[in-house]
């Protein structure tokens, strides 16, 4: 698939337009996604849509990069009038009433929205296989995972079906499928995107991002969503914006932070290899390397599993039967509640509402969530000191490779350790970035870059000269 | 780590039905969770201060102007299990053997 500059290239030159581009499109994911399984529905006024673009570019008008573009949206970002599930059963049926901030954005900047991709239910997984709609499989080897939760993103990207997709990334959800489908994928800085029309997970963590074959497409990409929300209070104003333009590919002083902490066991060697010959690189454009300390980071993945838990017990507690979605009738209202909830939700959201309402529940509230917050203070502490002394810090996205459908799927800690190395950027609140980074075992493999909040030029930077360069 | 009781009081805590069968693998598998998240209480965190966003806004203000669409008003009403008019129908709160 041709990147979105390319493309948008192509359609300003009119050598290509919109229509044909949107039609191209479906075709491919008409032959292909009933494989994988990436979309879990396909808009019908897609070409209605381009065709109307391609009207008012042939009448002179001067569009945005992303006019006529056609983009994918994980299912658990609202659009009006689009049933929006966030992979659950609990939302059969539940319609968007309004545009998420970042829809509204992308529809004024003209870009097409296809169709919503599959995820794990309420994006809680690493696998894309606790969706209701059954789980997507990887473009590379159709026996391997996507990764999670935004896997059907990840998938519409790498399959080539669109230019780009929209996840969302908790604790890793957009960086460790990129890295496992061999595409690019930016976590921004948390405040940097607006959540609003986001259903939430855990809030304190969630921030939508792009999936994009290149670097420079996701930066286009964010240059159009980000930005302050009167509608989310935790949107930032922005100091700047990085116009892809201004990005320099150059690595020479640029100081990379290797953290002695990530580079020990359980890493594969094959991983590990690429990730050493990445470094190597670098070094040798005149990049310095250190090694630097996060002490706590060994604590993120158990600080995680108590705070995002405790979000996502009060986030999900509007799910009554009443409001949206799924109801199943009881004898009387709490009955009704716990039949509604106890029917729609699927195993693993079950199993994290039943873990946040104990690790907040009276006795227990100081012992877990607490001290969880505490630890995530550490965290961040050790972010911010070994930020000081480097630009960017680098580790590979995921400890493995894309692994075998259901490998995984009956033993939580297994598949939380999946996101070891991605976790620590959501309790830090930093950006972070999963770039490709050759293979490992014939398989994808990420490499990731994380960088100071708001800081996401220098990923940028650091990044497109390894693009360029590999 | 968990006995059934205890399941099944988080599950109450929770408003989830769950089954027998389900009360056992949550027994099993919270128990395991909580068994890795309990490395925690090894981190001295004396006088460390809690940190729930990390970014740090305070006041965030917007202007208090009513701005109501009603359109989207009435969309949302569409997805109620029940309604009666304009209003969300409910089962009774309170019964009388309560």
């Amino acid at each position: 698939m041709k990147t979105i500059r390319e493309l948008s290239k192509a359609l300003q030159e009119r050598t290509l337009t919109s229509e044909e581009l949107v039609r191209s499109c479906l075709k491919k994911i008409e032959e292909e996604n009933e494989a994988l399984n990436a979309f879990i529905w396909v808009s019908g006024t897609a070409i209605d849509e381009a065709k109307e673009i391609d009207l008012r570019r042939e009448a002179g008008e001067e569009l945005s990069v992303l006019a006529g573009i056609p983009i994918a949206v994980k299912d658990n970002i609202l659009v009006q009038g689009w049933e929006i599930t966030a992979g659950s059963q609990i939302l059969e049926n539940h319609k968007g009433a309004y545009d998420a901030t970042v829809i509204e954005r992308l529809k004024n900047a003209g870009a097409i929205l296809i169709g919503r991709t599959n995820m794990d239910e309420f994006a809680m997984g690493s696998s894309t296989e606790t969706s209701h709609y059954g789980s997507t499989k990887n473009p590379h080897d159709r026996t391997k995972v996507p990764g999670g939760s935004s896997g059907g993103s990840a998938v519409a990207v790498a399959a080539g079906f669109v230019p780009c997709a929209l996840g969302s990334d908790t604790g890793g959800s957009v960086r460790q499928p990129a890295s496992l489908c061999g595409v690019v994928g930016l976590k921004p800085t948390y405040g940097r995107v607006s959540r609003y029309g986001l259903i939430p997970m855990a809030s304190s963590l969630d921030q939508i991002g792009p999936f994009t074959n290149t670097i420079e497409d996701a930066a286009l990409v964010m240059e159009v969503i980000e930005g302050k929300d009167e509608n989310d209070a935790t949107s930032i104003e922005l100091a700047s914006t990085t116009a892809p333009e201004l990005i320099e590919p150059d690595v020479k002083g640029l100081r990379i932070g290797l953290p002695k902490e990530y580079f020990v066991e359980g890493m594969d060697e094959e991983i590990r290899m690429r990730i050493d010959e990445a470094v190597k690189k670098f070094e040798a454009a005149g990049a310095i390397i250190k090694e630097v300390s996060l002490p706590h980071a060994k604590y993120a993945l158990a600080a995680y599993y108590i705070v995002a838990p405790s979000e996502i017990t009060s986030n999900l507690g509007r799910f009554d039967g009443l409001r949206y979605g799924y109801h199943s009738q009881g004898s009387n209202l709490l009955d009704t509640y716990e039949r509604t909830r106890g029917e729609g939700f699927g195993p693993e959201v079950k199993r994290r509402i039943m873990l946040g309402s104990y690790t907040l529940s009276a006795g227990y509230y100081d012992a877990y969530y607490k001290k969880a917050l505490q630890v995530r203070s550490l965290i961040k502490q050790d972010f911010d000191e070994a930020l000081k002394e480097v630009d960017v810090i680098l580790t590979p996205t995921s400890p493995s490779v894309a692994w075998d459908l259901g490998a995984k799927f009956d033993d939580p800690i297994t598949m939380y350790l999946s996101d070891i190395y991605t976790i620590t950027a959501n309790l830090a609140a930093i950006p972070a970035i999963s770039i490709p980074c050759g293979t490992a075992h014939g398989l994808p493999v990420g490499l990731q870059l994380m960088g100071k909040a708001f800081d996401e030029h220098m990923l940028y930077r650091a990044g497109m000269w390894f693009e360029k360069n590999t | 780590m968990f006995t059934t009781e205890d399941v099944k009081k988080i599950a109450k805590l929770s408003r989830l039905h769950i089954t027998e069968e389900e009360t056992e693998q949550y027994r099993e598998k919270l128990g395991s969770i909580l068994e890795y998240v309990d490395q925690l209480q090894e981190v001295d965190t004396m006088g460390v201060p809690e940190l729930q966003h990390a970014v740090a806004v305070e006041n965030v203000f917007r202007s208090d102007e009513p701005s109501i669409d009603l359109d989207e008003r009435a969309r949302a009403m569409e997805m109620f299990s029940a309604r009666k008019g304009d209003l969300l129908e409910v089962q009774a709160v309170f019964s009388k053997d309560e």
